[in-house]
């Protein structure tokens, strides 16, 4: 019986020629990352077992990207918390403000994470890496400081899903209407445990960026990760980043899965997930014309350049609906300097939208665009639970970069080639 | 574990559990006074120590916070039971010492405001209002191992030392 890339890697982490799903194994970490949010309670808890040195310093990354720049005085505290930590034991992969990116943007553009390799993060979207065909999840603060201390993490191999996405996407169709499209179709807990991989034509033709925004929002099924077994896109993108040497790998193909889902890439529109879960999804075409109050485009689903491009070509020489405001985070340094090079920002702040540094800020409630009561965003990240972005009686409509661009020059929800 | 349940619906985020507005503090005990804040503002006026949380699919999806647990377990309830929990939320609380059962028999059973008891060693959860017993599943060998030793790190600390 074959292997899945699943299997594949984590056997291959916790030095076994094989791994099988509900196996529980103690798997070798090849990268951690924690944030201004998670890392504080891993060094706590690091430092109060006594532990003296990491396993591995050029091992563990640290990403101040929630509430930076610090917006009060206790971020402030976290954020120091890190600098200090990182500093003590001479972390290569610390992050400080200026180079800072939002993390699962920026540890790909850095060349951090390769294809084949096991990362964990105590962030659940670190799932995100998956799209590099790397087995890569998230954990919490104290799995975080464990591995600070051993380099190992405890998993239970997961079964896999398959999901395969036939024919070609659509005009204005994007990796996040896929992944939205998905979830509408198996629930916020349909792949709970489990691996989800994703194959088909339309994936093997669709740009990385697209493949990040998939691989991200697996963790919204409740998966334990999302994958795309890498190819020559992928290799596109990691020549030059990646240095390290890496092995690529691939599913069997008489590997198990515990269900197949296929679907017909040509057949989906742009998608909306409405409040108050990932899952709650509808072609735009059905909700167009709610009126909303502020738009967001960023985070780590949807802040890269790509996504920077499509909201520029609806925004370039119009003006942003006067009801309501734009707040455009590029993800990382390089992507805004990237924007700025290609006239982006110009197009954004002619149009009279926001743009931001890095900061996963408003995705999480945290900063850069909270909402008042009865308030309703329109915004390409990835959650919309209740108060997710502010008061709890505000509401959240989650969208490609293509739909919200769109829906910002007309005020309401509006389907891409409306515009 | 004994205590009065409350109950709460299918897919509790983390963001109802501890809104990431508190999350610039690991202040357990400011945590804890926040504690399912955005599902029942009222909860911690409610809630006594020991009290049970009843949850039911999926409890604990969302972000990969540990302040969800956290909040929970100093806010001084006994336990969570649910039909499921959300991967993250269950490493999570196993890692911590959070004790949670996953028993849908049980969720379907049990009313707000019921009083229910936990015995570990039989694996049953009790309702007292109903008098029936559900079973639970017992964790694999390997997370016992983890919840025995008292959560995570001081596994880690025992297998470090024993090298």
């Amino acid at each position: 019986m074959g292997m899945t890339i699943t299997e594949k890697i984590i056997a291959a982490h916790a030095g076994l020629k094989e791994a099988r799903p509900g196996q529980f194994v103690y798997a070798n970490v090849d990268m951690c990352l924690g944030n201004d949010i998670t890392a504080p309670i891993a060094i706590e808890e690091f430092e109060k077992a006594g532990i003296q040195k990491v396993f591995d310093p050029d091992k563990i990354a640290l990403v101040p990207d929630h509430f930076t720049p610090n917006k009060d005085i206790k971020s402030a505290q976290q954020a120091k918390t890190l600098r200090e930590f990182a500093e003590k034991h001479h972390l290569k992969h610390y992050f400080e403000i200026g180079r800072m990116g939002i993390e699962h943007a920026l540890l790909p553009e850095k060349g951090i994470v390769a294809p084949g390799d096991l990362v964990i993060g105590a962030d659940s979207h670190t799932c995100t890496y998956g799209a590099l065909g790397a087995f890569s999840t998230g954990v919490g603060s104290t799995d975080l400081a464990a591995c600070f201390a051993t380099g190992k993490v405890w998993l239970k191999v997961p079964e896999s899903i398959k999901f395969v996405f036939h024919g070609k996407v659509r005009n204005w169709t994007s990796g996040k209407d896929l992944i939205l499209y998905t979830i509408g179709k198996i629930g916020v807990d349909g792949a709970l445990y489990k691996a989800m991989e994703f194959v088909g034509s339309a994936i093997s033709t669709l740009p990385i960026d697209d493949r990040f925004s998939i691989c991200n929002m697996a963790i919204e099924a409740g998966a334990k990760s999302g994958i795309i077994a890498s190819d020559e896109i992928t290799e596109e993108y990691i020549k030059g980043r990646v240095k390290k040497k890496h092995v690529t790998y691939h599913s069997d193909p008489d590997s198990v899965y515990t269900k197949t889902y296929e679907f017909n890439a040509d057949e989906i529109s742009p998608q909306i997930a409405l409040p108050n879960l990932p899952s709650n999804t509808k072609p735009v075409e059905d909700v167009a014309g709610i009126k909303i109050d502020q738009v967001i485009i960023g985070s780590c689903t949807n802040g890269r350049i790509s996504d920077l491009r499509v909201a520029a070509q609806f925004l370039k020489g119009k003006k942003v609906h006067p009801s309501l405001r734009v707040i455009i985070i590029p993800a990382t340094q390089d992507i805004y300097k990237q924007a700025l090079k290609e006239g982006l920002i110009e197009t954004f702040i002619d149009a009279e939208a926001v743009v931001s540094t890095p900061t996963c800020g408003p995705c999480l409630g945290g900063h850069m665009g909270i909402l008042a009561a009865g308030e309703r965003a329109l915004s390409t990240t990835n959650r919309n639970f209740v108060g997710r972005m502010g008061h709890p009686t505000s509401e959240i409509y989650l969208c490609s970069p293509a739909v919200a661009a769109a829906s910002a020059i007309t005020g309401m929800i509006t389907p891409p080639d409306k515009v | 574990m004994k205590g009065k349940c409350w109950k709460f619906g299918n897919n509790i985020d983390t963001d109802a559990i501890i809104p990431a507005r508190y999350l610039n503090t690991t202040d357990i005990k400011e945590l804890a006074s926040h504690c399912m804040e955005d599902a029942d503002p009222n909860f911690m006026k409610k809630a006594k120590k020991g009290d049970i949380i009843v949850g039911g699919d999926n409890f604990g999806c969302g972000s990969s916070r540990e302040h969800a647990p956290i909040s929970i377990k100093a806010a001084g309830i006994s336990c969570v039971i649910a039909k499921s929990f959300a991967r993250i939320f269950f490493r999570n609380a196993i890692n911590i010492g959070l004790p949670i059962f996953e028993c849908p028999d049980a969720v379907g059973q049990i009313r707000e405001g019921d009083e229910a008891e936990v015995n570990l060693s039989t694996g049953e959860i009790l309702d007292h209002a109903s008098k029936k017993r559900f079973k639970f599943e017992p964790f694999p060998p390997e997370m016992q191992e983890i919840i025995q030793a008292g959560g995570l790190m001081n596994f880690v600390k025992k297998k470090m030392g024993g090298n």
